[in-house]
């Protein structure tokens, strides 16, 4: 059993392919909470997966402010296909070469499968590690634990004066 | 282990004798080919425990692959309003295969809903809220999927087939009788 990155660490810094021809940088996202879901495949073969669920809920997310990464080892030309047929609105990074190279660095790598396990991230503003989460390989975690933490994010935000456009006013 | 975090209120939509002991509830979605598969084996389930058993539909539409669930869900919950939200429910899961705007109208006229009542509260969003808050309640009680069972508040992992189901609310009997 692999023990992923724990809360309180920050988080490994990283570029990844997103389209054939862009890359996105973890560090650009600074400043915005950033949920990372690491997953093993694309084309999983039920209707309720994961990816479909995050995208019905991507409204919440952005409600506080947050940005969905999903990244698995499949690559831009896989990525592009699936998130066209799930008509997903959130973008899925390819963790393709050196395979897996970010998931090891969040210690969310199956070396023996070759594939990244279903781990879940929420990063504060600063970039900091606020939760994680590793599912068994074969559950679908669900979201209502990436909702708390982004509660959690939300309501020590306002604590701190700095208040969320889309929270309640004071 | 996931629990139901809204309460079944009257609000629900529920099957069954109100102070049953045991509750099924399912997050369902009737675009969905699993949930049109369990509906019979939900209804052996019920009749297999009589009147010891009520069950609870809620909304969880998976709008971005299934076109026809979110106006499915509404529909059903133009028909509740009519009392007719089980005659809706059982007719868009019999008629998955051809479901569609015009296919759904048609199930309304036949339970005697005028079609310019049921376009009218789609395209004013009417039941849009119900059918988001089902959701939502879905989502923060740990729902993953379709169709997502809960016995008794507590999520039923297992498949829905009916020996897992009756298995599942034997042991949640058993667990609450220990407790």
């Amino acid at each position: 059993m692999s023990s992923i990155l724990p809360a309180g660490i920050a988080a490994p810094n990283f570029t990844l392919r997103v389209t054939p021809d862009q890359n996105l940088t973890l560090s650009d996202l600074r400043g915005k909470p950033v949920i990372l879901a690491f997953y093993p495949a694309d084309w999983s073969p039920v209707c309720g997966d994961q990816v479909t669920l995050y995208n019905e809920i991507l409204p919440e997310f952005h409600r506080h402010g947050a940005e969905l990464l999903g990244i698995s080892v499949d690559g831009v030309w896989c990525h592009a296909a699936f998130a066209r047929d799930r008509h997903l609105h959130f973008p899925l990074l390819a963790d393709f070469e050196p395979k897996g190279d970010v998931a090891k660095k969040y210690r969310a790598y199956r070396a023996r499968e070759g594939v990244c396990e279903r781990a879940l991230f929420v990063l504060d503003r600063q970039g900091t590690i606020a939760w994680s989460y590793c599912s068994p390989i074969a559950v679908n975690p669900g979201a209502d634990g990436i909702l708390d933490a982004l509660e959690n994010l939300s309501d020590q935000a306002n604590a701190h004066g700095h208040l969320e456009s889309t929270s309640r006013p004071k | 282990m996931a629990i139901l975090k809204v309460p079944v209120d009257q609000n629900d939509h529920i099957r069954g004798p109100a102070h049953a002991p045991i509750t099924l509830v399912e997050y369902g979605d009737y675009e969905c080919p699993h949930c049109a598969a369990a509906r019979p084996i939900v209804d052996h389930v019920q009749l297999s425990f009589g009147g010891r058993m009520r069950f609870v539909f809620r909304h969880f539409p998976l709008t971005e692959i299934h076109p026809h669930a979110e106006i499915a869900a509404e529909s059903a919950e133009i028909a509740g309003a009519a009392g007719l939200f089980w005659d809706m429910h059982d007719a868009l899961f019999e008629n998955q295969s051809s479901l569609s705007v015009p296919t759904i109208f048609l199930i309304g006229a036949q339970l005697g809903l005028p079609e310019v009542i049921m376009r009218n509260a789609l395209e004013t969003g009417q039941y849009r809220n119900k059918v988001r808050s089902d959701f939502m309640g879905g989502i923060r009680s740990g729902v993953n999927g379709t169709p997502a069972f809960f016995i008794n508040g507590v999520r039923h992992d297992g498949t829905y087939d009916y020996a897992s189901l009756v298995s599942g609310i034997q042991m949640r009997l058993a667990a609450n009788a220990s407790s």
